[in-house]
């Protein structure tokens, strides 16, 4: 019985953990509402990238001149 | 409290924060970057951050986008946004949300308290507890603000 609880409390965990390793984005509104993207997602895929690269700030493209249009892409 | 100032006690309360930026219309008011090219670089991609968070909000419904996290395996991108006046900030993987949020509110917000208001310089003086929220100039925090 123990032992069948450890493992029903060990397997929570890990999928918890795992969980939390996914890649997200959680937006919030001012209306308090909540909206989170899962990796995997065209949205996700849209902005993960932008993040991973706020996180890296070597990897930023240098800014356009003012009156250039933005980097080809976005 | 100036901007400058308010991102040196947020640097100073928060371990969790690795790189910070204040924005108002895209312009840096301060950050943690020491070179300026990396803090304009920082200030556009999160620009472009928002930008695409704002399109995606819209598309799922959500009116007025105020803030968002965008966690990945190398860490977390925070942005809160209050009019034309954003704080972004990247902390290490697995960061604890609430906190970190409350910290970024707080520090936009004692941003905005205006000049007027500050009281004379005075090291010593504590924030009285029950002050005007995002007023006061100086807070320690407690745990009890985590689960704000």
């Amino acid at each position: 019985m123990l032992v069948s609880l450890a493992g029903l409390a060990a397997s929570a965990v890990y999928r918890r953990r795992r969980e939390r390793r996914r890649e997200r984005v959680d937006l919030y509104a001012d209306d308090g509402s909540m909206a989170s993207i899962a990796e995997g997602t065209a949205e996700a895929d849209g902005l993960l990238p932008l993040a991973r690269a706020l996180l890296s700030p070597g990897s930023l493209p240098s800014p356009a001149p003012a009156g250039a249009p933005a980097a080809a892409g976005d | 409290m100036d901007a400058a100032q308010a991102l040196a006690d947020l640097t100073e309360i928060s371990s969790q924060v690795v790189n910070v930026a204040i924005l108002e219309d895209g312009e840096v008011l301060a950050t943690t970057f020491e070179d300026a090219g990396e803090a304009s670089r920082f200030a556009e991609g999160v620009a472009r951050l928002v930008a695409e968070a704002d399109r995606v909000g819209e598309a799922r419904g959500l009116l007025a986008l105020a803030q968002l996290e965008a966690a990945t395996l190398e860490g977390s991108v925070f942005v809160v946004r209050r009019g034309s006046r954003l704080i972004a900030a990247t902390t290490r993987p697995d960061p604890t949300v609430g906190l970190v949020f409350y910290d970024l509110k707080h520090c936009l917000g004692s941003v905005e308290a205006p000049a007027a208001e500050q009281p004379a310089a005075d090291a010593s003086a504590e924030a009285e507890p029950g002050g005007k929220p995002g007023g006061a100039p100086r807070r320690r925090r407690t745990k009890a603000d985590a689960s704000g």
